[in-house]
């Protein structure tokens, strides 16, 4: 127990994905322009990443012991296509979650965090339960970092900030204060 | 047949500096900011994907009369992971160190943006030899880049390029740059700086179309 709650706060705060591992970055800083579309798309993202850590582990399990090199591929096929499904399952079962995670599900397929989650849990060689607390820590994780994210570029877009800086270069050094606030974290290892 | 051939040419040069992925289209950030952290580190990194950019632009380019409209996404995706299990398991075997030390962000250039997008984009509507050329800048561009990065990114945080010491024993490393959040500030740096130099640019072509009219 102890153990998985470790997984979940290390995936959380420690190595969050984003501003440790800097996955996920192209919806970081395309969609982080307003708080509620950042939200949405980090619960669809969370959402996303537990059926990716469920479908890891039946392909680690059931498949690929035969055939290690095919990995990749597997994933990706197996990841875009299982999402595809429960995004049209979603629409006829429930208008309003469908409208809530919106445009965002296909996109996410191709953010590069949720293969990173499925790469990085089978290299540790997490079994069920373990893969899906870091899915959802790792998901959780994600959602902090484009909330508060989308909060500070509210704030900045009222500064007075030089044209150059505008844009992309100015949310990348906001970007490395965050990162470094969050390294405070790793502290909470040398604690226990 | 002059004509194709600067044109060719063109493709290729766009992506060195004026369309250049990284500095003028921010793609493909995830993987260039996990393994820039040493100069080494990005030049394998940028060697992959040029790699695997061109071989798939290739591919891409040969077969697109046989690809449906409806699946090309997935072909193209499918085209990619092949190619970067090739290369996973190419590096492992050629420089197992480095290959340790990028870890799982070569089987991540297959989530990488650039790639997909030169295919989608250029190398599904253009000839194979301008697709070719199109993507050899575009990867020659990102590996620039990466280079930039990993070599600002070592040169402060360890005192070294390519392992090499440059500074002697009264330099004081600054860890940060090596770390993640230096990775984030280097970059947002650079972009600035490219934004400095295209604007700088702009405004010397304006000043000297200005002079033309008027000594005309």
């Amino acid at each position: 127990m102890n153990e998985l709650f470790w997984i979940f706060i290390s995936a959380l705060l420690i190595n969050n994905f984003v501003l440790a591992y800097f996955l996920g970055l192209c919806p970081f800083l395309g969609v982080s322009g307003r708080l509620e579309t950042a939200l949405r798309l980090g619960l669809a993202t969370l959402f996303v990443m537990l059926i990716t850590a469920l479908c890891a582990w039946l392909l680690n399990t059931y498949v690929l012991i035969h055939a290690p090199y095919l990995r990749l591929i597997s994933f990706i096929v197996v990841i875009a296509s299982t999402v595809q499904f429960i995004e049209m399952v979603i629409r006829k079962v429930s208008p309003g979650l469908f409208r809530a995670l919106g445009i965002f599900l296909p996109l996410i397929t191709t953010n590069c965090a949720i293969l990173g989650l499925a790469i990085f849990a089978t290299n540790r060689g997490y079994g069920l339960a373990e893969g899906l607390m870091y899915a959802l820590g790792a998901g959780l994780g994600f959602t902090l970092a484009l909330v508060l994210m989308a909060g500070l570029r509210e704030e900045s877009e009222l500064a007075p900030v030089p044209r150059l800086l505008r844009g992309t270069a100015l949310n990348l050094i906001i970007a490395g204060i965050l990162s470094m606030a969050f390294m405070g974290f790793a502290g909470l290892f040398s604690t226990v | 047949m002059s004509k194709p051939r600067a044109d060719a040419y063109q493709e290729f040069i766009k992506g060195l500096w004026r369309e250049n992925p990284v500095f003028a289209q921010v793609l493909g950030m995830c993987p260039m900011l996990a393994v820039t952290n040493s100069a080494v580190n990005a030049l394998a990194m940028g060697g992959a994907t040029f790699f695997v950019l061109v071989a798939s632009s290739l591919l891409v380019a040969t077969l697109k009369r046989w690809i449906p409209r409806q699946v090309r996404i997935s072909t193209y995706v499918i085209i990619i992971a092949t190619f970067v299990t090739v290369t996973d398991y190419t590096l492992q075997a050629l420089i197992p160190e480095i290959h340790k030390e990028l870890g799982a962000f070569i089987p991540l250039i297959v989530a990488n943006c650039l790639i997909l997008g030169r295919q989608e984009s250029f190398a599904s509507r253009q000839p194979v030899r301008l697709a070719l050329m199109d993507a050899a800048g575009m990867g020659a561009g990102f590996l620039f880049a990466l280079l930039a990065l990993g070599s600002v990114r070592e040169v402060l945080g360890e005192g070294a390029w390519f392992g090499i010491d440059l500074f002697g024993p009264g330099f004081e490393p600054w860890v940060i740059m090596i770390l993640p959040p230096g990775g984030f500030l280097t970059l947002g740096l650079l972009l600035l700086l490219f934004s400095w130099i295209a604007e700088r640019r702009q405004r010397l072509a304006e000043r000297l179309a200005e002079l033309e009219t008027q000594t005309r």
